[in-house]
């Protein structure tokens, strides 16, 4: 993997050796910055014993975590995929005043830190803030509860949905809606039976981005959050306050599970790209 | 959609009611992602210029004269001074590496450097503190040589060149693959050497990209937050970084001074994505989710 060809007689270290400086800047970098810091993590987590991971994986506010984080996650992530089609459907096939300026802001979640758009939303939707105030007579509270994680994480994943989806709406031909449409089909069959079947590779990979993000998420959540056990507190919240308090062994564990699911979505968004170009190609 | 219906005489019986039912189906969809993007994004984002100008000009300006916001914002901009030309080395040598070429492992190989983006930003800081934390790997080492990387500044420069390491890369890698090896090539005939073929042939034609990949990493790098956290410590006036500020300030109820911070980093925010559009609208840039 470290030289190009994979020629049989120089020998691995020759290759390495005589790699050009591009290769060993690039190997260098991934090591020092990347490799090192994952198998400390991993490394950690083996020393323990695994009656000690298991009770610390296993532990109550820890699973209370887990259910928060993943189940909220899951939640924003399809919220988004509904709403991130009907968002590049828009920008693709329609034409109204203001798209250029929708399509341009559309990435803002990537370029604003997510401090600022804790900071913001907790405000507009606590109980006296700008849309928090209209939900409040309703018995809705947002801020510092389990629907501000989500207003949080739905913000954070928003674009990964509508940027998956917008340029396979683009490539697509009108001529097959407009045939299925001539020989009589309804707008929804037209919908399910055409349209749908070749986005929904590209649907589902923005989902499991979506989701991916949304479980690291910290920062904007912290913000919006109460941080309150078996509530709304959230993993990565929970391992900074493992931290804080120098338990080194329930930081890791808990970070350990929460790799292991971010490479698992990693691995279902391969696939599901794999699957897709093989089919829509 | 509404036009091509006109196009189609075998759908024209139809097509006034059917013409009709789309004008009222396209301004419902229109009407529901101003609103979804109105409660999500515009309101939100309008909301921090609102605050920050709440008590007017002079109360914006006060916070600058605070210290431990001038010196948030002095380690924020020292953070990206450092992080940005680092990963841009290593995004170009990725990308130079990679592009035009075929070898067992190249998928898996982007796929690796992709993989901070993947990776929550607090188990990336988590990382860290067990690789150079007092009580991590190299920390007796550290302590021993009286080096402080953990709480200071390398800590969070590491953290941060961590979270961006895929940007540049990510951008430059299509951008070279788009142009090809042929002109290197013809450069290399004609006697250039590596660095004047890099200088004059490969930067030109992945300039609007390496831009684009400049702005992402420097946008990340200064408004990252969980990995910050866990790695800085947090210590007031000495490694906080301005989203780490806004945090603090937001808890003590300072209102005045969280938002005139999240104001700069929102502007930062804005001419990020200003930069974004004037290059795709300008260079071609394909827009792509990260």
């Amino acid at each position: 993997m470290t030289s190009s060809p994979p020629s049989s007689s120089p020998g691995l270290w020759h290759q390495i050796l005589h790699a050009p400086w591009t290769w060993r800047v690039t190997w260098f970098y991934l090591i020092l910055f990347l490799f090192l810091p994952m198998a400390a993590l991993v490394l950690k987590a083996l020393t323990l014993n695994p009656a000690e991971i298991w009770r610390i994986a296993t532990d109550p506010v820890a699973i209370s975590t887990y259910n928060v984080t993943f189940f909220t996650a899951l939640v924003a992530s399809i919220i988004n995929g509904f709403a991130g089609l009907i968002i590049a459907w828009v920008l693709v096939r329609y034409e109204f005043p203001g798209k250029r300026f929708l399509d341009a802001i559309i990435d803002l979640p990537f370029a604003l830190p997510t401090a600022v758009a804790g900071l913001t939303l907790s405000t507009i939707y606590s109980t006296n803030g700008w849309i928090g105030g209209f939900l409040e007579p309703f018995g809705i509270k947002v801020s510092f509860t389990r629907l501000g994680v989500l207003v949080a994480m739905i913000f954070i994943a928003l674009p990964f949905s509508v940027r998956t989806v917008q340029p396979v709406l683009q490539d697509m031909e009108p001529e097959m809606e407009e045939a299925a449409w001539s020989m009589g089909a309804s707008q929804w069959q037209t919908f399910r039976r055409v349209i749908l079947p070749p986005l929904m590779p590209a649907i589902l990979t923005g989902v499991a981005m979506g989701f991916s993000r949304a479980v690291g998420e910290y920062g904007s959540v912290v913000i919006i959050a109460g941080n309150i056990p078996f509530q709304d507190l959230i993993a990565p919240v929970l391992i900074v306050q493992r931290l804080e308090q120098f338990d080194y062994a329930g930081a890791t564990v808990i970070g350990t599970v929460l790799l292991l699911i971010s490479l698992s979505a990693l691995l279902v968004i391969n696939l599901i790209q794999a699957r897709g170009r093989r089919f829509y190609g | 959609m509404a036009d091509s219906s006109l196009q189609q005489p075998v759908a024209a019986a139809g097509s006034k009611s059917q013409g009709a039912a789309f004008q009222w189906g396209k301004w419902l969809l229109v009407a529901f992602v101003f609103g979804f993007l109105g409660l999500i994004l515009l309101v939100p984002t309008l909301n921090v210029f609102v605050q920050a100008f709440k008590a007017g000009l002079p109360g914006l300006l006060e916070t600058f004269s605070n210290k431990f916001f001038l010196n948030a914002v002095r380690l924020t901009l020292i953070t990206a001074a450092i992080t940005v030309p680092l990963n841009t080395v290593f995004g170009l040598c990725a990308a130079l590496s990679l592009a035009n070429k075929n070898f067992p492992g190249r998928s898996l190989l982007i796929s690796i450097i992709d993989l901070p983006f993947s990776i929550s930003p607090v188990v990336a800081g988590l990382m860290l503190v067990l690789l150079f934390g007092n009580r991590g790997w190299f920390g007796p080492l550290l302590d021993a040589n009286g080096i402080k990387i953990i709480f200071a500044l390398p800590g969070i420069v590491m953290a941060s060149i961590f979270i961006t390491m895929p940007f540049i890369a990510r951008e430059v890698l299509p951008a070279l693959e788009e142009a090809g090896t042929q002109q290197e090539e013809a450069a290399a005939t004609l006697g250039a050497s590596q660095w004047q073929t890099f200088w004059r042939v490969t930067l030109p034609s992945i300039k609007w990209s390496l831009l684009y990949g400049l702005i992402l990493t420097n946008a990340r790098a200064m408004g990252e937050f969980g990995a910050v956290t866990v790695v800085s410590g947090n210590i007031v006036g000495k490694t906080q970084t301005l989203p780490l500020f806004i945090e603090e300030a937001h808890i003590q109820y300072n209102s005045q001074a969280a938002y005139t911070a999240a104001l700069l980093l929102a502007c930062l925010a804005v001419v990020t994505l200003v930069v974004k559009f004037v290059l795709e609208r300008g260079a071609g840039i394909q827009s792509k989710s990260h």
